[in-house]
């Protein structure tokens, strides 16, 4: 078998961080050649680097044996690599056509596009690779698994022979990523050489014929699926003992604290994006959702947050009707609220700590005083929540963008947990953080529930739903579909509840 | 009125005909010829096209990912290079100065907006500051050297002229005097006929080669955006760069190319408003924010050329029936038309159950009514920001169905997601 | 970063700004046969006279006002381009209700200042409604509103109260009706006099300046002090986490707008305090040249009076180059958009600079050199 692709002591820093340090790897042709690691640990970078998005500082690359230095993606396409994007890019509002031919669109006289030749070409791989989509639909009209099959097909129609996919389980359910995987098996028959980075040791194992496990920014192995069991897999990402998100005894008590009674949210087309649900929280217990994403999760957690309106039905906090009462009452009588995008809607990037620790308690000392702000109050608070939650930072004056991933989440969460919420609403609190952090997120929630705080938690992690919760509803187009014991359930069982394929009592 | 299920072109021209035929019956329930005359959709015309040129070069732009409200400003270099250049070298050399300076504002621009990461916002109203300075400076160095200049005026503009449609129009070919078919329909007095046939007659007859120009861009910028590869790619910079960048395609050039354009048609705009068609002169301050009326006609036209069209035709009609309605009692019947229109999109709401939509509407349309009712004229300055208040009024109950460029005015940085 | 080093970096962006305009116009003059040494050197030698120096401040005073309206919008991230419009509608309206009510000096003079904060007020909240209600974007609609004001409401309301009343007789003195002398902010020559000399010339310093002055303090206090300033920057800085955060996003945006518009309402006294009514030509601009204010002045109260400072600067001593005849005065409007325009490029490459060295230095004091997919 011929070398597809030599990376030889690649290494590429960026201000404050070395993102890749010598780091070697090697793709026979016709392989599928997982990457795995942590996140940080360097896998985006390097796959950036290959497709000639980014430079490495030093170190070489070949192709086929040939060497080989990409400055922009462009020589990468040339070359023969595509690469399918964690974060999907495509235009919304073009169609599927004009997604897929741009970069590579053919042309007629003047610059026009032959949309002919573009279709025609566009069937015969889109027929290869069993896709049946009207190339005439808009990116947004599509669902998730369908737009990512068009960028597969994208770098298919460039005449790619290697494949670059990042983290292209992420965003599927169980059956779409079996899916996934029976494509790629088809595209390795056909030839082609996919590199694919993931975290999910199960799923690397089911498809890859070689593994390459990336840590702090280093190769520390290459191994064969069969040499390893997904234990020492874990070992060789982390460098030491995983943390488990097991939930020891039951604390859960008589008291109910949020009470959700047939609530219905709607969009602003009147669409019903929650329909009629209905469950209870009691102190000191943790209820999960499960559900493939857009199936009304985060709109529930809205509109208990009181972001959205309720339509119907009515949400009580501890006995209190609280269904019309403004985000800020509601957190003021105890919800707290654990963003599923940190970034987005958790922090004030360009603001001091001490104010991004103050945000959503600005009302309360010892962040206020009166209407005013009590900076020193608010200050001495935040170094409170450093020390105790473990947060990285030189001091409470530097701006929260130059935090890493980890650190800001556990500021949110220092943040949230030393308010003393009532009710936790915690919506993918450990996504895209590393292990280590994530163990500490999971211990504060459950030292927190052993003192009878009641938590509702979203997570796309099906491991981290099972071991954290003590009841798991599953959701599905708005509905509660199935109310499950934890203890009981398997993720495949779980992701079978989640598409449907599987019902059970509400 | 539900005409979706047609192609656009018909559907437009039966939104236009539903105009005219509005027109048509408040015309002769006022008693008024202008409305519909030859002169007034000419004087439209004259109006709308630096509004055209304006909004087509916001689309360049906007599409391309940069919002441009430096538009008017770029406009003010096109109307004093325009000027400057008519009357010392000559009409076209007058608009070829004026493309450039306009583009030298565009390129500004995009230096600061794309290559700076600079707000756009912000970067085009430091420009709208800029350009008047720039101009008055060399008015107070060039034009009060030129006899009849001062430094807010410039002697008078020669203009490139204009031809007139031959036998659709009355124009001539050679020496010979084509017979004028829309005049002569039009003096039959056919209810509608003769309305359609009078306001097209306006739109054949002594029209500048630049308004030629402006209206063949406009199929022109449908093709080169919705046909070409450069059109797709400039497109992919408005709408997902990231995709673009991926590609491999230099999103950086393509925006630059596309705010470049849209100075350079600001400047062409500018130049007409300062050639005979409406000025004859350059005047300081005598662009009157049509840059930001271009921004509003690219807004009410979705970001598409022909919507774009339809807006500047649409702001460029009211100020072309003022400019020739001495006694304010044409402006008068514009009330009634507006009045109209409002009942229109009252029971389009009512139809698609948006009730709130539907009565802000109707009492919208009830005090236009109540308005004309009680009046007799209007005095010329509401005739100035009716089409700012008609924008406002788009908006109002459109602002939700319309669609910029999804990555507009956002900044991009290569490299970053 | 250590606080010496941000502040140079903070300092180094307007400066080099204003050097880069200074080379620009120099090149100007050069290339128009003037000697920009000397040009300059008249300019600065006209301001240190004491009758230029109250021209300037009389200059800065609705400047520095207009300055703040603007920025309380960008603290926010709205951008209220309606200044120029609201000013004017509100000063307007208060100089004729102003002259119309019969009160006792002082009252007087506080009616007019609390109608023009209302006008203003309530024009710029309109287009905070209109963004809040129906999703159009302020930009938009306060040009169009500016549009609406200035050639529509403006143009036809002094048209019928010039006539109800309005002066109409000698040259340059057309307008809405006098105020009574007693409604009008006395001036400020016996304060500066005290400390200075006698006032020649017949100047006046603007006894609007005390209001600028309390917009200042009142704008620090607010935006950096109470929790009303908290939830503003937060939403300017990231609407989705205050909203997430209890800050009512729509509340929010419309009390911005309004007291946005408050202070440009604001912007229009110290013309009608200076003549004692609305003139049929008013000093126009004022609301874009705010803009450039508070760009320059990077919003921030003090910052703000800096460039006020130096842009009225700008404007009054230019005029003395026409009697010395060393340039055209009009290289001054050329500086002033040159500023502007370096300025906002230069805080942009600044505030690049200052977030790469924080993340390098938050991630070296803690000696923790981690790879990340995320600096990337």
């Amino acid at each position: 078998m011929a070398t597809a692709i030599e990376l030889s002591g690649i290494t590429k820093r960026f201000p404050g961080v070395v993102a890749n340090d010598q780091v070697n790897l090697t793709v026979e042709e016709g392989e599928i050649h997982a990457i795995c690691g942590e996140n940080g640990a360097g896998k985006s970078t390097l796959m950036k680097i290959l497709y000639g998005m980014q430079q490495a500082d030093s170190g070489t690359m070949k192709v086929h044996g040939r060497e080989v230095r990409f400055v922009s993606p462009t020589e990468a396409i040339a070359a023969g690599i595509g690469m399918v994007h964690q974060h999907f890019m495509l235009a919304d509002q073009l169609t599927v056509l004009e997604n897929v031919i741009l970069g590579a669109e053919p042309t007629k006289a003047l610059g026009r596009i032959d949309f002919e030749k573009a279709r025609e070409h566009l069937r015969e791989v889109g027929q290869a690779y069993g896709l049946t989509i009207d190339p005439n639909d808009l990116i947004e009209e599509l669902e998730v698994g369908e737009r990512q099959r068009v960028e597969i097909i994208k770098v298919l129609y460039r005449g790619a022979k290697i494949l670059i996919l990042d983290e292209p389980t992420a965003v599927l359910v169980p059956q779409e990523v079996e899916e996934l995987f029976r494509n790629m098996r088809g595209l390795k028959e056909d030839g082609a050489t996919i590199l694919f980075i993931d975290h999910k040791l199960d799923e690397v194992l089911a498809i890859a014929d070689t593994i390459t496990v990336l840590r702090d920014g280093k190769t520390v192995a290459t191994v064969k699926p069969d040499e390893v069991t997904a234990h020492d897999l874990a070992e060789l990402m982390v460098g030491s003992e995983l943390p488990t998100p097991e939930t020891t005894e039951s604390t859960v008590t008589d008291q109910v604290a949020l009470d959700v009674d047939s609530v219905t949210v709607l969009d602003e087309d009147e669409r019903v994006l929650v329909d009629d649900v209905t469950f209870r929280i009691r102190r000191g217990e943790v209820v999960g959702i499960a559900g493939v994403e857009g199936n009304g999760q985060s709109e529930l957690l809205d509109a208990i947050l009181g972001t959205r309106p309720v339509h119907r039905g009515s949400i009580q906090l501890m006995g209190e009707d609280i269904t019309l009462l403004p985000v800020r009452e509601r957190r003021e009588r105890g919800i707290g609220y654990i963003p599923q995008d940190r970034q987005q809607e958790g922090l004030l990037l360009t603001a001091p700590l001490w104010e991004n620790a103050a945000l959503g308690h600005q009302t309360k000392a010892p962040f206020a005083k009166g209407l005013f702000i009590d900076r020193a109050g608010s200050k001495e608070r935040t170094e409170h929540i450093r020390d105790e939650f473990d947060v990285r930072t030189p001091n409470v004056d530097v701006h929260a963008h130059a935090l890493s991933g980890g650190n800001q989440q556990k500021l949110i969460v220092g943040r949230e947990m030393t308010a003393e919420p009532i009710v936790l609403l915690a919506a993918h609190p450990t996504r895209g953080i590393d292990v280590g952090a994530q163990g500490e997120v999971w211990d504060d929630i459950r030292l927190a529930r052993s003192k009878g705080m009641a938590t509702l938690l979203i997570s796309a992690d099906l491991d981290e739903l099972i071991g954290l919760s003590d009841t798991i509803v599953v959701m599905l187009r708005g509905r509660l579909v199935a109310t499950l014991d934890p203890a009981k359930v398997t993720p495949r069982e779980l992701g079978a509840y989640m598409t449907g394929a599987k019902e059970g009592a509400a | 009125m539900n005409f979706g299920k047609l192609p656009a072109w018909l559907r437009w021209a039966l939104y236009a005909a539903v105009g005219v035929l509005v027109l048509t019956i408040v015309q002769r329930f006022d008693e008024t010829r202008s409305l519909t005359a030859a002169g007034s959709s000419q004087s439209m015309l004259r109006w709308a096209v630096p509004i055209l040129l304006a909004g087509l070069g916001g689309l360049f732009s906007e599409r391309a990912g940069v919002i441009n409200i430096g538009l008017e400003g770029m406009m003010i270099l096109g109307t004093w290079f325009g000027a400057w250049g008519a009357v010392v070298y000559g009409p076209w050399w007058g608009i070829v100065l004026a493309v450039a300076a306009g583009a030298v504002g565009g390129l500004l621009h995009a230096i600061a907006t794309v290559t700076f990461g600079v707000d756009h916002v912000i970067s085009g109203v430091a420009i709208n500051i800029l350009a008047p300075g720039i101009t008055r400076f060399l008015s107070s160095e060039i034009l009060t050297t030129l006899p009849g200049g001062s430094i807010t005026q410039s002697p008078r503009v020669p203009g490139v002229g204009t031809f007139t449609l031959p036998i659709l129009g009355g124009g001539s070919i050679g020496t010979w005097q084509s017979p004028d078919f829309f005049g002569w329909l039009a003096s039959r007095e056919i209810f509608l006929i003769s309305d359609i046939a009078s306001i097209a007659k306006g739109l054949v007859t002594r029209i500048s080669w630049i308004s030629l120009i402006a209206l063949l861009l406009v199929p022109f910028t449908a093709w080169l955006l919705w046909r070409t590869r450069f059109g797709l790619r400039l497109r992919i910079c408005g709408e997902r760069p990231q995709a673009g960048e991926a590609q491999g395609i230099n999103v950086y050039r393509f925006k630059y190319i596309g705010v470049v354009i849209s100075g350079a048609l600001s400047g062409l705009a500018g130049a007409f408003i300062a050639s005979p068609e409406l000025s004859g002169i350059y005047l300081e301050g005598q662009t009157t924010g049509r840059g930001f009326i271009g921004l509003a006609a690219l807004i009410f036209g979705n970001w598409k050329p022909f919507g774009v069209l339809g807006g500047a035709l649409l702001f460029g009609y009211p100020f072309g029936i003022g400019l020739r309605d001495l006694d304010g009692s044409a402006s008068h019947s514009l009330i009634l038309v507006n009045a109209i229109g409002l009942a229109a999109v009252a029971i389009w709401a009512a139809t698609r159950g948006k009730r709130s939509d539907a009565v802000l509407a109707l009492v919208l349309g009830l005090g236009a009514a109540a308005w004309y009712l009680t009046s007799d004229t209007l005095p010329d300055v509401w005739i100035n920001i009716l089409p700012f208040v008609i924008v406002l009024i788009v908006l109002v109950f459109f602002a939700q169905r319309l669609r910029a460029p999804a990555a507009d005015g956002l900044r991009y940085r290569k490299g970053e997601n | 970063m250590n606080i010496s080093r941000r502040i140079l970096l903070t300092l180094a962006a307007p400066v080099v700004a204003l050097i880069f305009a200074l080379a620009m116009s120099s090149v100007v003059l050069i290339f128009s046969g003037s000697n920009p040494l000397e040009a300059f050197a008249d300019m600065i030698g006209h301001a240190s006279r004491l009758e230029t120096m109250v021209d300037i401040l009389n200059r800065a005073t609705p400047l520095y006002i207009a300055g703040v309206a603007v920025a309380i919008g960008f603290r926010m991230n709205l951008f209220n381009i309606g200044v120029e419009g609201q000013y004017l509608l509100a000063a307007l309206v208060a100089a004729h209700l102003g002259a119309l009510v019969n009160l006792p000096g002082p009252l007087r003079i506080l009616f007019i200042l609390v109608v023009a904060m209302a006008v203003g007020g309530a024009y710029s909240g309109f287009a905070g409604v209109l963004k809040v209600t129906r999703g159009i974007n302020e930009v938009i609609s306060t040009i169009m509103l500016n549009a609406i004001a200035i050639t529509g409401l403006i143009a036809y309301l002094i048209r019928q109260w010039q006539a109800g009343g309005g002066i109409q007789s000698g040259v340059g003195r057309v307008g809405t009706t006098p105020i009574p002398e007693s409604g009008l902010i006395p001036n400020l020559n016996s304060v500066l006099e005290f400390f200075t000399r006698e006032i020649r010339q017949g100047k006046q310093l603007t006894g609007v300046l005390v209001v600028a002055i309390l917009v200042g303090i009142g704008y620090h206090v607010l935006v950096n002090r109470t929790r009303f300033g908290f939830d503003l920057r937060a939403t300017g800085i990231n609407p989705f986490a205050a909203q997430v955060g209890g800050v009512p996003a729509k509340r929010m945006v419309v009390s911005a707008m309004v007291l946005s518009g408050a202070v440009a309402g604001l912007v229009g006294m110290a013309e009608i305090n200076h003549v004692g009514f609305f003139p049929a030509n008013p000093i126009k601009g004022l609301g874009f040249t705010g803009i450039a204010t508070a760009l320059l002045g990077r919003n921030h109260p003090a910052g703000i009076i800096l460039s006020a400072l130096i842009f009225a600067f700008l404007d009054v001593s230019s005029g003395v180059l026409q009697f010395t005849g060393a340039a055209s005065r009009e290289i001054v409007v050329i500086m002033q958009g040159v500023i502007i325009l370096a300025a906002v490029v230069a805080y942009e490459v600044a505030s690049r600079a200052r977030e790469r060295q924080e993340a390098k230095s938050a991630a070296e004091a803690l000696g923790d050199i981690k790879p990340s997919e995320e600096a990337a």
